[in-house]
């Protein structure tokens, strides 16, 4: 059975970043395309007030990839890639719940392993490291970057676990619902002190040195020696429409899995559940 | 209503662990777990902060749309 359910949680996986890629390809594109347009002509403009600085400008790395290289095949083997592994992470979750976590059926527990990969995986660790475009995120930093964002990830998987665990012990002493609402506000309240914990990414050591304190590492506008302003910081819209991009591909994600792996993984744990949906269908009577 | 509706097996609640925990079985579940955090790796972090295939930046760059998009952190 847990054979059958893993390839099940793959195939809807791989179908979800399929899904996602179509949907990244015809509206993300355009804006990373932007994001990139906007970097490059800053470094133009960075190169010129360095040389008149007299700094040294170090060289550009070489593009290993054309860009539709990047956009057509390298973006669509990830999120099928990323999709799939999802897929099957729910698949896991969802055969190790199965009977586990209280009375629950096994199609609308399915919907419930993704919707909680969806808050653990991606939407609480956006909360504190949201997604960033091409041209957002300085070099020297991707080492703690890199690091603390997983700290996130794990953090909020863990908490989500917790939460599950202890709600079904609090669920023998309260009904389900005060369980759930008990053990979501505490969850809530533990994923808010590691993130108040974490530091800002502005915070970090390099990016003080470098450039003084701020929030984010979003590019502000270029000056000149004399403080005027000769290029513009990183444009609001792009970075606005990105990251509603990625969240809404996400949603697809966790979405298609949701709603392609349940009932497929209601037909391996409960078919008489399936055969049941279908014995209601009006009848045509000839 | 038909008879055969009548008839059918109302649909029950699971009354106990479906799969159960035998040596097999967890390691099938704990492999796939792996694997798939593999992928996710490889996808979103593997050349930024960390290498496993030395300093290149061969996967870094096919995966950078990807990778920016998925809300991994990137250069």
């Amino acid at each position: 059975m847990e054979k059958q359910l893993i390839g099940r949680g793959v195939l809807a996986g791989a179908a979800a970043g399929l899904a996602a890629f179509v949907f990244a390809r015809v509206f993300a594109e355009p804006v990373i395309g932007k994001a990139i347009a906007y970097e490059s002509a800053r470094d133009v403009v960075q190169a010129r007030l360095d040389r008149a600085a007299g700094l040294t400008v170090p060289a550009a790395g070489p593009d290993l990839f054309s860009r539709t290289v990047q956009a057509d095949v390298g973006a669509g083997v990830g999120l099928i890639l990323f999709g799939a592994a999802m897929g099957a992470l729910v698949a896991v979750a969802y055969a190790i719940c199965l009977g586990r976590t209280g009375a629950i059926r096994p199609r609308p527990l399915a919907l419930l392993v993704a919707l909680f990969g969806f808050i653990g995986i991606y939407a609480v660790p956006f909360a504190k490291y949201p997604a960033n475009p091409p041209g957002i995120g300085h070099a020297d930093t991707i080492g703690p970057r890199g690091a603390l964002y997983l700290v996130m990830v794990a953090s909020s998987c863990l908490l989500l676990f917790l939460a599950v665990y202890v709600g079904q012990r609090l669920a023998t002493r309260y009904s389900t619902w005060t369980a759930s609402v008990l053990t979501g506000l505490a969850y809530l309240g533990a994923i808010a002190v590691v993130m108040a914990l974490l530091p800002a990414l502005g915070d970090l050591h390099n990016n003080v040195v470098e450039y003084g304190r701020h929030a984010t590492e979003t590019p502000l506008p270029l000056r000149d020696a004399r403080g005027t302003i000769v290029f513009p910081g990183f444009p609001a819209d792009v970075l606005a429409q990105f990251r509603f991009y990625s969240i809404t591909a996400q949603v697809i994600v966790w979405g298609v899995i949701a709603l392609a792996f349940a009932p497929l993984a209601e037909r391996v744990v409960a078919p008489q559940d399936s055969a049941a949906r279908q014995d209601r269908r009006p009848l045509v009577r000839t | 209503m038909s008879t055969s509706s009548m008839s059918a097996p109302v649909a029950q609640p699971l009354s106990g662990p479906v799969v159960a925990a035998e040596v097999r079985t967890v390691a099938l579940l704990l492999g796939t777990a792996v694997a798939a955090l593999l992928v996710y790796y490889f996808i979103g972090v593997d050349q930024g902060a960390m290498s496993v295939f030395g300093k290149s930046m061969y996967i870094h760059e096919f995966f950078h749309d990807g990778r920016h998009f998925l809300g991994f952190p990137c250069h």
